[in-house]
């Protein structure tokens, strides 16, 4: 890890930044990119105190894409070069509120697909052309499925995975490795105090787990693991029983 | 117009000493903008601030209302590698500061007996260490805070700038407001290591007097007392006393790496033991063996700071070895001139009454800091003891015993004080009272302990 100059959008989630505070740890360089200055400001300062690496941030709006260019620009500026991005951005949004106001469901699609697609796409263009680099990308189990109680997130996270599936396919001639991340239930803001809710990890466990298979140049990970059983399990049901079940 | 508020989790909370454990409902800010929203979001709630729950009993939860969860708070904001002044939230541990400086050479100014506490509970307890008669409480270190108060706005204060609410709460066990950031010193040190003496004492006046031998040439020291023994015997201890090592006391292997220290694996009790394992005879036994297994009368030694500050949080979970009813920390002070008479009539209750602790602990204090901070220029005694059938009257009798002699019990370990006898231990309080009534009148701000305690805002009447 060290030596790596590591664009980290989304820094303010919790699984994001557990995993810039390990990649921290281990002697990156980063850039941390989210929304809330106030927020974003005070996790680059945490980072460079604990791990005595170089951070520093900027604000992005996932769907302000006419300064997507500039982030990538601005993250290879100051930390001189540009190793790998490591992405996560969007909300879950309320499903019952994207069923009848549709400008609710395009923030949920625009957050979580088409302003990381915007991201992505000039990220992508910067390491293939250097011809060697990473993106990790979070996507979610959710989108595995679509689903009655989430099938709005779940449809731009579904999107998300089958862009990253593209861009695998693409960049792996380039030398750049594509990680696609699932998460299941994770502790989180968005999952605090969610009643019924099982096999809860905490972000500190995925950030482990996706830099494991990140080191591994795995693919897709599910996190944790057992949620690839879930999600093979739940896909192969097949949709004649599925469409009668309350999932 | 009030924003939609936190998510909300019901959960069942209680302290250390899991006793006593209540239902409440809990919320967890997870960044700055949500946490500048507790008041405004819920007008009418109670609030209180929950670290890592590692005080004893009720201090930290609240049923009437939100425990508001502080652990995702936890970010270091600045740090001054010249002064080695450090500005954090207030959900930071003490074991996080550890891991990121010692191998920079600095240490916290004071520590209390674990490290898995928050930096908002160090000032809301206004914690002390092994240190407080040389270099006082946390307090003493600290430079300033920021609270978020029950109009919903966020202040700094400090000793010199809002000094009222400053001093307040420094041990004003998270009711004037939920606190922040804290800006405290730490120092410096040359190595992880501390280098120490452990002596045998025979009796309590032999503790005593070790304790007004090396208080100014130890900055730590700390007894362990066998609250079991009785007759000549009376309050015989193991004494420990350390200073921070330099260079030049470490072996030639330790020199290499003189901030580096091997963690110690952690040890996890793994289910409740049954309480009646801890009855007189068991700990007598345990007692007896902790007290001979230190054979000559003098030993030094250089133990890493792990070792020497937190000897129990290896084993992860210990407040199960006294079984599923929990137990309770009595820990009291009395002012030096009544001391030894407090403490031999103290032992001798508990000796007499069979109930003694694996884990007394006896340490000289230095003067009070804040108006409800627990220490007092005196000696300190500290006793667990199992959730038993008549405990709470043998602890009222102690309580009668500690007022008798001027002395106060510690509101971080406390889970059973009467109000009335809360009154006569803490003499600051109308002071405390005034600021709190002042910067909180709608009593925002409250937990079990200050329920139990009737800690409350008074209003004065003006004018019509």
């Amino acid at each position: 890890m060290k030596e790596h100059a590591v664009l980290v959008v989304g820094a303010t989630s919790s699984i994001v930044r557990a995993i810039a505070v390990q990649m921290a740890q281990q002697g990156a360089s980063l850039h941390l990119a989210a929304r809330d200055a106030q927020e974003v400001e005070r996790i680059a300062q945490d980072l460079s105190i604990r791990y005595q690496v170089p951070v520093s941030w900027s604000l992005v709006e996932a769907c302000e894409y006419e300064l997507h260019a500039d982030l990538v620009q601005k993250a290879q500026t100051s930390m001189g070069h540009l190793d790998g991005v490591v992405i996560g951005l969007g909300e879950l949004g309320d499903q019952q509120q994207a069923q009848v106001d549709f400008t609710h469901a395009q923030r949920i699609i625009h957050s979580n697909y088409t302003g990381v697609a915007s991201i992505l796409t000039h990220a992508a263009n910067h390491l293939e052309q250097q011809g060697r680099g990473f993106i990790i990308a979070i996507s979610s189990v959710a989108g595995d499925r679509g689903r009655q109680s989430n099938y709005v997130y779940g449809s731009a996270k579904g999107a998300l995975s089958l862009f990253l599936q593209g861009l695998r396919n693409r960049l792996a001639k380039s030398g750049v490795h594509v990680l696609t991340v699932k998460p299941g239930f994770v502790n989180t803001k968005m999952t605090f105090g969610k009643p019924g809710l099982f096999l809860v990890a905490d972000p500190e466990d995925v950030a482990t787990a996706v830099l494991k298979a990140w080191r591994q140049q795995k693919n897709i990970v599910y996190t944790p693991w057992f949620w690839w059983g879930i999600m093979t399990i739940i896909r192969s049901i097949p949709e004649g029983i599925f469409k009668k079940m309350n999932l | 117009m009030s924003q939609p508020g936190l998510p909300t989790l019901d959960a069942s909370l209680c302290g250390w000493g899991r006793y006593p454990v209540i239902q409440g409902t809990v919320q967890r800010p997870e960044k700055a903008s949500s946490f500048a929203k507790l008041i405004e979001n819920d007008p009418g709630e109670t609030l209180l601030a929950q670290g890592s729950a590692r005080s004893y009993g009720d201090a930290a939860i609240n049923s009437k209302g939100y425990t508001i969860l502080t652990e995702r708070m936890n970010r270091m904001l600045s740090f001054d590698e010249q002064t080695g002044r450090l500005r954090a939230e207030a959900g930071v541990t003490m074991q996080e500061v550890l891991e990121t400086f010692v191998p920079r050479g600095w240490f916290p100014a004071v520590t209390p007996g674990t490290k898995y506490i928050t930096l908002g509970g160090a000032v809301a307890f206004d914690v002390h260490g092994k240190n407080h008669h040389q270099d006082g409480a946390f307090s003493r270190h600290l430079h300033s805070l920021k609270i978020l108060l029950a109009s919903g706005d966020i202040v700094d204060c400090s000793a010199q700038h809002n000094p009222d609410l400053f001093w307040a709460t420094v041990g004003g066990m998270g009711l004037t407001g939920i606190i922040q950031e804290v800006e405290f010193s730490l120092r410096r040190i040359e190595t992880a290591y501390i280098n120490s003496i452990s002596i045998k004492a025979q009796n309590l006046y032999e503790a005593v007097s070790l304790f007004d031998k090396y208080e100014s040439q130890y900055q730590y020291s700390v007894a362990w007392i066998d609250c079991l023994a009785s007759g000549k015997h009376l309050g015989r201890s193991l004494m420990s006393f350390g200073n921070h090592a330099s260079l030049e006391q470490l072996s030639p292997g330790r020199r290499v790496k003189p901030l580096q220290i091997t963690h110690k694996k952690r040890v996890k009790i793994p289910f409740d033991f049954p309480a009646q394992l801890l009855n007189r005879y068991t700990m007598g036994c345990f007692n007896q063996a902790y007290f001979a297994r230190q054979r000559a009368q003098e030993v030094q030694s250089v133990v890493d700071y792990d070792t020497f500050f937190y000897p129990l949080d290896f084993l992860q979970a210990w407040n199960r070895l006294y079984g599923k009813r929990g137990f309770v920390q009595y820990q009291c002070v009395f002012p030096l001139e009544t001391s030894q008479s407090a403490l031999v009539q103290m032992l001798q209750l508990c000796s007499q009454a069979g109930r003694g602790s694996f884990l007394a602990v006896l340490k000289r204090l230095g003067p009070q800091e804040g108006w409800l901070s627990f220490p007092m220029e005196g000696y300190t005694l500290a006793l667990d003891m199992p959730v038993q059938p008549g405990l709470w009257k043998f602890l009222d009798r102690l309580d009668r015993l500690t007022i008798e002699f001027g002395g106060r019990v510690y509101l971080a370990k406390d889970a059973r004080l009467g109000s009335d006898a809360f009154r006569a231990m803490y003499r600051d309080y109308p002071k405390w009272l005034a600021v709190k009534s002042r910067v909180d009148p709608d009593n925002r701000f409250t937990s079990n302990l200050a329920q139990r305690l009737q800690i409350e805002p008074v209003h004065e009447r003006v004018g019509v």
